[in-house]
């Protein structure tokens, strides 16, 4: 087969097998695991779209977050709006706020640290203004009603956030996919390597780039209208505040960026990480936290190339050994 | 229309809280203009000197002024020994990884002082602490000015040791060029894990003149981060005097904008400013053009 079908072939038994798992399961603790891996799978799938393959290392990703979570919460409350529907215009909107912050920053100029603090920034200026504008709900948050009902995106058991939010992983997935072998995606990583030899040939690198924060900030506003949606409460400290930009670019990094499943590696490590220590030393604040930056900081001593990027050396020096016992036998 | 002596006193308070923003934001430019990296970890590390200052208020009853000979010393050990042993080695030369471990190690700090401190907010309690004294129409807090003075000292002394010892010299060669500044001799892992002690240095002094009007807790620092990077853009990355007038233009602003706006909205007058100069004048208002 050829990497790209092989590929396309991981994704449908990704998708295949873990749409099994609510088939023989209803543990609660099991079901709301696979969620919320699956769920940081998304955020960090969603930041490697721009951060990976577009070069462009975002650090306010809570930004489209946020947005996405609070256009879901006021189009319900404020709106009366379907869920559903909601639902697409969180995306919509997000995907608009990137496009927005995009446009601004890559119009200057902005590359690297300055971009990685202007997206900040940006979170920063939102997380304010939800804050201190009345319609947002300001630092009560916003809640919004029980109607358990999939009319309404609200299930009574775990399994159908479980599907939703795999719905979500597999558009990110072949979103991703579709950047490897597309030539929009050849375009991106064109830009990212080398901007001015991809403006050479005839590429044009504001374009590439705002179609890549457009598409990476939807994504993560899909993820923040599913937060929502699961949680039914939001504030801005949660939609806009750091936490959710971090996440999402450390498991990216740590699985490995710019590769299909590097991010969900990540997500799903970092994850078992987090739920281990949580488990072991619950009881005391912040440890777990603790181990887990440790670990992000020997990660990245060891592995500088993420988890991902170890199985690649592996397999290299696999193929150098096997190589070498061949030219012995000869 | 406000007072004109409301408006006096709030730029006044403006200035003071300036004062200490441009001392953080000072190491913060250090540590970008030598290392070209963004340390994350900074308002960690004012964090773990804020505690420094209040336990040896609190257990040792040492005045934080009198503590300045101890913490400042100690943040720079740390910083000599962060860098040296554990930053440089993680990064493998590349910027997204220092910016990574320096964040690690950030999360590191906030959660091992959450573990050990509780989340409770402390502060600590001085015969000055209260006490203000007449400035015109406006009555301002004296460990306030005590701050202004000293982020002036400490700033001079900054720019007195970057600009004419030996030390300072090599930071400027590593800083410009640091492939032609190993070749002529310079030790430049050396010399990169004295610019990070010394910008931790800066945040021990600020922390110092900080506590006897201000509190700590263990996310006590994220609220400065951003104001630092504010500062070290708005003055140009790696500019000491561009630090000094940035942080002291933002804390004036910070206070006219709580003036204002209110004390939340307020806040915003700062990021759009920073959003602002980012986008229009990267090299900030007295960096050089790049």
């Amino acid at each position: 087969m050829k990497d790209g079908a092989r590929e396309l072939f991981s994704i449908i038994v990704f998708v295949a097998l873990i749409a099994c798992v609510p088939l023989v399961t209803d543990s609660g603790v099991t079901l709301n695991f696979v969620m919320t891996a699956l769920y940081a799978a998304l955020l960090a799938q969603a930041w490697n779209i721009l951060g990976g393959f577009g070069g462009q290392f975002s650090f306010g990703h809570a930004l489209f977050f946020g947005t996405g979570a609070y256009i879901q919460a006021m189009a319900q409350i404020n709106g009366g709006i379907n869920a559903w529907v909601a639902l697409g215009m969180a995306v919509a909107g997000s995907a608009g706020v990137g496009v927005f912050v995009g446009a601004l920053s890559f119009r200057y100029g902005l590359k690297g640290s300055y971009f990685a603090l202007v997206t900040l920034a940006f979170a920063e200026v939102f997380r304010i203004l939800a804050l201190s504008v009345s319609f947002t709900g300001g630092g009560v948050g916003l809640m919004i009603p029980l109607r358990e009902s999939a009319l309404n995106m609200q299930f009574i058991s775990r399994s159908g956030y479980v599907y939703v939010v795999l719905v979500f992983v597999a558009v990110a997935l072949l979103i991703t996919w579709w950047l490897k072998h597309s030539r929009f995606g050849a375009y991106l990583q064109a830009v990212r390597d080398n901007e001015d030899s991809a403006r050479a040939i005839g590429v044009n690198p504001f374009r590439i780039k705002l179609g890549a924060i457009a598409v990476s900030g939807g994504l993560m506003g899909a993820g923040g209208a599913f937060y929502a949606q699961v949680f039914q409460y939001i504030d801005p400290a949660i939609a806009f505040g750091p936490t959710t930009s971090i996440e999402a670019l450390v498991a990216a990094i740590v699985g490995g960026i710019g590769t299909l499943w590097g991010p969900v590696l990540g997500a799903l490590v970092l994850h078992i990480l987090a739920d281990i220590t949580r488990n072991m030393f619950g009881q005391l604040p912040g440890i777990s936290l603790v181990i887990y930056g440790v670990v992000l900081v020997l990660i990245i001593m060891f592995m500088p190339r993420g988890i991902g990027g170890l199985g690649k050396s592996c397999k290299a020096a696999f193929l150098r050994v096997r190589k070498k016992s061949w030219r012995a036998h000869e | 229309m406000l007072d004109a002596s409301i408006l006096f006193s709030s730029v006044l308070n403006g200035l003071t809280t300036g004062a200490v923003y441009a001392l953080i934001a000072l190491g913060l430019t250090l540590i970008y203009g030598v290392l070209h990296i963004i340390n994350f970890a900074h308002g960690a590390s004012l964090m773990l000197a804020l505690y420094a200052v209040y336990l040896l208020k609190d257990r040792f009853g040492i005045d934080p002024y009198l503590a300045l000979p101890l913490v400042v010393p100690g943040m720079f050990v740390l910083g000599y020994a962060l860098q040296r042993l554990i930053i440089n080695r993680a990064s493998h030369g590349k910027d997204e990884n220092i910016l990574l471990v320096t964040l690690g190690l950030s999360i590191v700090m906030e959660n091992a002082a959450l573990l050990l401190f509780k989340s409770d907010t402390r502060t600590i309690d001085t015969a000055y602490t209260l006490s203000t004294m007449a400035i015109g129409p406006a009555m301002i807090a004296v460990p306030k000015l005590v701050a202004f003075a000293g982020a002036l000292v400490v700033s001079a002394i900054l720019l007195f040791i970057v600009g004419k010892t030996d030390l300072g010299r090599a930071i400027r060669a590593v800083a410009k060029e640091k492939h032609g500044a190993k070749l002529m001799g310079i030790d430049v892992d050396h010399v990169y894990a004295m610019s990070f002690g010394i910008g931790l240095a800066c945040l021990g002094a600020a922390a110092c003149f900080l506590l006897p009007a201000y509190y700590v807790n263990p996310h006590v620092g994220s609220g400065f981060v951003l104001v630092a990077f504010t500062v070290v853009v708005l003055g140009g990355m790696g500019s000491f005097g561009g630090a000094l007038i940035g942080g002291l233009l933002v804390g004036v602003v910070e206070s006219l904008g709580g003036l204002y706006l209110g004390e939340s909205l307020g806040q915003i007058g700062i990021f759009v400013i920073f959003i602002a100069v980012l986008l229009f004048r990267p090299q900030g208002l007295f960096g050089a053009r790049a």
